[in-house]
């Protein structure tokens, strides 16, 4: 499993694309927004917290057709569901690669991000945690997104199609908490229910996503 | 006949030619019912009933916006219930009528949103609201589109057939988690479940419901709408069943000539 992981985040980085990817994408939707808005601090600062979560969550939509369609194209795929390590376990390390080279730099950038749309210093703590806490997530339903797509040759738009309906309930969780801090409200509750939404679709989802990527490998 | 022996009946029509005959037989049964039920509730409830004293001639509309809403929900649920019988039995009849079903599915969605807009106008002062029954619907419309996208994507039916039901259950637990979570995040406009509760039935509720002057034809178009939908679902299945027979007799014919 820790040579599967290894390996994925070894092709992740020496390959380019995927990671610097995702936050050049993440940058420039978050550049464009004051384009779009205007320059006035007041209102970027309003929705500063849902912007940066709408922008994490595209550019993490952006790299989920390569997560599995690399390894389908080479065959390595099948390799990974004929060898002892069950496939729910494969597709957990997936998930989790994506996430170390997706998920997390977008984290680590989002505060950065936040002096751009004078997010109020209360709320980087806030926008910081939640989407810690909801990125791993957004992995996992997006690795069942790319499973269900991956033998498709014009699979990308369908994908995005499928999966962002399934980020509805994290989105909301994850942008009410970053939104809530930012104003200095009590983020407890949906803090909370971002949480469940995480861990619960980390226990569950890679059962549905190995199923469909048994049924694409048939 | 024993409730045994019942339940057995029922999995004789997995078999298509079965289906077929059955279906046959019952269709003109329902398309006549569902046009009558139709015909009597939407003139009953158009013409017949008083106009409401705050809301007009506009609350009429809810013959046609209840209805709608209740089979754009009940329709997902029959093809969570058939993608499992699919996936559990695997009965390709099954599959099939759940595919039949989401077009039906996606155009009551439009009928409610759309009615809904219709009647908010003049009411609430907008088409459009992100209220939380009007955003869970719009959501659901949305996890209609990718489903049946899927299902047009996927050439090999047996594969569209698997990988569309185990989205269909995946979708259905998000679809009811985004419920809540619109919930949350919204307070609404719309009013509640006012057609049917169960402390209206006994006289304890003395909360606004809908009065028994509309309730009635209501109740007619609703089953009126019901009726339709299994019309409509038994028809196109039978459609699907046919398209896939011809597929079957050309591939046949490719291979022996």
């Amino acid at each position: 499993m820790i040579a599967l992981l290894l390996r994925d985040l070894k092709l992740a980085f020496r390959a380019g694309g995927g990671f610097g990817l995702g936050l050049a994408f993440f940058l420039i939707v978050t550049v464009l927004v004051p384009f779009s808005v205007g320059p006035q601090s007041s209102l970027l600062s309003t929705i500063a917290p849902g912007v940066l979560w709408l922008g994490a969550l595209l550019a993490c939509l952006l790299s989920l057709d390569r997560l599995l369609a690399l390894d389908w194209e080479d065959g390595s795929l099948d390799l990974l569901a004929t060898s002892p390590l069950p496939l729910e376990a494969a597709v957990t390390i997936k998930a989790l690669a994506h996430w170390l080279t997706t998920g997390l730099p977008l984290v680590l950038a989002a505060p950065v991000l936040g002096v751009l749309l004078h997010l109020p210093a209360q709320g980087y703590v806030w926008l910081f945690l939640s989407l810690l806490i909801g990125t791993p997530a957004m992995s996992v339903i997006g690795t069942f997104g790319a499973a269900l797509t991956v033998g498709l040759k014009r699979g990308g738009l369908l994908l995005s199609l499928l999966v962002l309906p399934l980020y509805v309930p994290t989105l909301i969780f994850g942008a009410e908490v970053a939104r809530r801090g930012a104003t200095g409200m009590d983020v407890q509750t949906p803090l909370l229910m971002l949480a469940g939404i995480t861990a619960a679709t980390i226990a569950l989802l890679p059962f549905a996503s190995a199923a469909v990527l048994r049924i694409n490998l048939r | 006949m024993t409730i045994a022996a019942k339940a057995n009946a029922l999995w004789e029509y997995a078999n298509p030619r079965k289906f077929l005959a059955a279906s046959e037989r019952a269709l003109p049964f329902f398309w006549t019912s569902a046009g009558l039920c139709l015909f009597v509730g939407l003139i009953w409830g158009f013409f017949l009933t008083p106009d409401d004293y705050k809301q007009g001639s506009t609350v009429k509309i809810i013959y046609l916006h209840v209805p709608a809403a209740l089979m754009a929900i009940n329709c997902w649920l029959m093809m969570l219930v058939t993608s499992l019988v699919w996936l559990v039995r695997r009965h390709h009849v099954s599959a099939l009528a759940a595919r039949a079903a989401a077009p039906v599915g996606i155009v009551m969605t439009l009928v409610a949103l759309a009615t809904g807009a219709i009647w908010g106008q003049p009411m609430w002062g907008t088409w459009w609201a992100w209220d939380p029954r009007l955003t869970s619907f719009l959501i659901l419309f949305l996890f209609y589109l990718g489903y049946v996208a899927l299902w047009e994507a996927i050439e090999d039916p047996d594969t569209a057939a698997d990988l569309t039901s185990v989205l269909c259950l995946v979708g259905s637990v998000f679809a009811i988690l985004s419920r809540y979570a619109v919930n949350f995040w919204n307070q609404g406009l719309h009013q509640g479940a006012s057609v049917l509760r169960a402390g209206a039935i006994t006289g304890t509720d003395t909360d606004e419901k809908v009065s028994n002057i509309f309730f009635y034809p209501l109740l007619l178009c609703i089953i009126g709408f019901v009726l339709l939908f299994v019309a409509l679902v038994l028809y196109r299945t039978g459609t699907e069943i046919r398209a896939r027979r011809i597929r079957t007799l050309l591939a046949r014919e490719r291979v022996g000539g």
